[in-house]
């Protein structure tokens, strides 16, 4: 067997990953390369069903690739379980793992015992990590109470637990509020940077969150990695285009109607949470306009006014994350894959 | 972006700062990796230890299963104790029924506790941390039997005391050795099959609750719990072939109540040799259906994908 080398924390080659489910294959992930440094925090940015979880499932020896390759710290997944399984950690967001009788301390002991630590160095450990998460005030407290943030605390205590160097983390800060998503957040940063050559590989569809934390970002959508960078450098693909944010109070044929006028090179509506209500109780419905340049807007202004819609607010944007995913995918993060969502039970 | 060779952590010994992000410092990850025999042993004992835990702890946390699970049995040997007076039955009867009052509790035990205990793990999320644990999973399996057998000892100590004193049963034990052992090499094939019966149940079983029904009432049937297996006739010797716990039980009564051998299937020997090929046998069969369980979960995504 070949001496394992770690010039990357995580490599797979030509990785791909089909469900045999009837009535037909699930292809989850089609010819996946990938190389992330170790040290890194990479990200990968990709809406539900697009193989984001069934890439850290290989990558974390649950499932085995149909085809291709994939190496953690430079340990074969499909032959070298064993030595990957000691050297990294796994948390998942919404996790409910462990056992509701259990207090908060004795669930992270009971995880320190699979990973060798002594009784009492597990007990002096899990006290520690307790304090880290700041979940102190429930340490007498039986899981089975706990918030959601606070258990996803406690799931990151646990991922701590065995100082892992390599740390896969699918959406972990999923249904966080967002004081709880912070602090998940700077643990991750903090953890990383304690010792040189940690990694970390996030799973998320926050693009806020792979924007802030990730030194580089993979787009990830049915199965297939669409681009790698930084995100200063995936978003630079999006700037000599223009981008407009529109607030109407409807939208007559969707955004599809925007996205087929001249010099409109996309138009999606944004998220749940930029659809908001006027003063007056009206709904107000945002939408993300891609154009070659800044003259197409007119046309959609014009479009728009006739239609009898009412324009409420007109802003040009900074290149979002989403704006590079809209731009690649051709429909936004938020809006999941036709077909899709069959292939990941977790995405 | 270096690699982790060219920007090492900090070397094995040295004095850690208190950042409680790091507790074990390790200088790379093929050192990290790179378990001795022992370590990996050592783990692996700890995790039983770990499985055990959560049972020990609910079992002392939430005495309140002792009301249930210690007056349900006793109703049910009460009954019978009460029909064998009834007909004049041998005294050695209604000892029988108590000893088999007793030793549902295991049965119940593995059937509820270990049999499905996998598949109600893997919902819950626990198994996909199992298989990613640097353990093997028959550790896990062997915490849950050591944890499940300190609930069911109790429980089995608790009817047996409690039927004896309320019935006035009399015991005629002449080789205590050979009772433990025989006790021991009762549970011990009992708990081996529980943990082969783990992984057939995470196999096939679409729904757990069905498959534990499926073997509650027909093995306290066939397994002579309230009466001699003898009297299966040579149906019994086919029972006795597969069914620890009907052989078990039978030697149990027949060292617990000297000169009852007659009513016993076999002689106790044999019986201590047929528990002891079964321990042996359920042992090896579930580390070999767990290995291929894993096999089967990493090739086709059973188990860890929750759709399927």
């Amino acid at each position: 067997m070949a001496t394992p080398t770690f010039a990357s924390a995580i490599q797979t080659q030509a990785l791909r990953r089909v469900y045999a489910i009837k009535p037909r294959p699930v292809v989850a992930l089609d010819g996946v390369d990938l190389d992330v440094a170790a040290g890194e925090l990479f990200g990968l940015l990709g809406p539900n069903g697009a193989g984001k979880t069934t890439l850290i499932k290989i990558l974390t020896t649950l499932l085995l690739p149909t085809e291709g390759t994939a190496r953690v710290a430079g340990f074969d997944v499909v032959t070298q379980t064993g030595h990957i399984r000691r050297i990294m950690n796994m948390v998942a967001g919404g996790e409910q793992s462990g056992y509701g009788i259990l207090t908060v301390r004795e669930q992270l002991w009971m995880f320190s015992q699979f990973y060798g630590l002594g009784t009492r160095e597990g007990w002096r450990r899990v006290d520690e990590l307790i304090e880290l998460v700041g979940i102190a005030e429930q340490r007498d407290r039986r899981i089975s109470s706990l918030s959601t943030g606070q258990r996803q605390k406690l799931n990151l205590a646990r991922g701590f637990l065995n100082d892992p160097w390599i740390l896969f983390l699918d959406e972990p800060t999923l249904g966080l509020d967002v004081g709880a998503a912070r602090e998940v957040r700077q643990h991750m940063r903090e953890w990383r940077s304690t010792v040189p050559g940690r990694t970390i590989l996030l799973t998320t569809h926050y693009m806020a969150e792979a924007d802030e934390l990730c030194d580089r970002i993979a787009i990830v959508d049915r199965g297939r990695i669409l681009a790698i960078g930084t995100p200063a450098e995936l978003k630079r693909r999006v700037q000599q285009e223009s981008l407009f944010r529109l607030e109407v109070d409807r939208l007559p044929g969707g955004p599809g109607a925007l996205a087929a006028l001249p010099g409109v090179l996309s138009a999606v509506t944004a998220g749940d949470a930029d659809t908001a209500a006027d003063s007056g109780g009206a709904a107000s419905i945002a939408v993300q306009l891609v154009l070659q340049d800044d003259a197409a807007l007119a046309a959609v202004v014009s479009n728009l006014t006739a239609a009898g819609v009412h324009l409420r607010g007109i802003a040009k944007s900074e290149p979002t994350l989403e704006d590079v995913f809209v731009e690649l995918v051709g429909r936004g993060l938020s809006e999941e894959a036709p077909g899709a969502g069959d292939g990941e039970a977790n995405e | 972006m270096s690699g982790i060779a060219a920007a090492p952590g900090i070397p094995p010994g040295a004095d850690r700062d208190h950042s409680p992000y790091l507790w074990r410092a390790s200088a790379d990850p093929v050192s990290a990796a790179g378990w001795s025999r022992r370590r990996l042993l050592g783990t692996n004992l700890r995790s039983v230890l770990g499985r055990a835990f959560p049972r020990i702890v609910g079992a002392l946390r939430e005495p309140s299963w002792v009301a249930f699970e210690v007056g349900m049995p006793l109703l049910t040997t009460s009954a019978f104790v009460l029909v064998y007076r009834a007909l004049g039955a041998p005294e050695a009867f209604v000892g029988f029924a108590v000893v088999g009052g007793a030793m549902i509790a295991f049965w119940m035990n593995v059937i509820w506790m270990m049999a499905a205990q996998l598949y109600w793990e893997r919902s819950q999320g626990n198994l996909e941390l199992y298989f990613t644990a640097p353990i093997h999973l028959m550790s896990i399996l062997l915490g849950m039997a050591i944890g499940g057998l300190f609930m069911s000892s109790i429980r089995a100590a608790v009817v047996v005391a409690a039927a004896s004193l309320l019935f006035g049963v009399q015991y005629a034990i002449e080789d205590w050795a050979a009772l433990a052992v025989v006790f021991l090499l009762t549970l011990a094939a009992l708990y081996g099959l529980g943990m082969l019966l783990a992984s057939l149940f995470l196999l096939w079983g679409r729904e757990a609750w069905h498959m534990v029904q499926l073997l509650q009432e027909p093995v306290y049937f066939l397994g002579g719990l309230y009466a001699p297996i003898r009297v299966l006739g040579s149906f019994a010797y086919l029972v006795a072939g597969v069914l620890p716990l009907a052989v078990g039980l039978d030697a149990i009564r027949q060292l617990a109540f000297a000169g009852t051998e007659q009513l016993g299937l076999l002689p106790v020997r044999v019986e201590g040799a047929i528990l002891a090929i079964m321990a042996v046998l359920f042992l090896v069969l579930a580390h070999r259906a767990l290995a291929f369980v894993e096999r089967l979960a990493r090739r086709e995504g059973r188990l860890t994908i929750r759709w399927q």
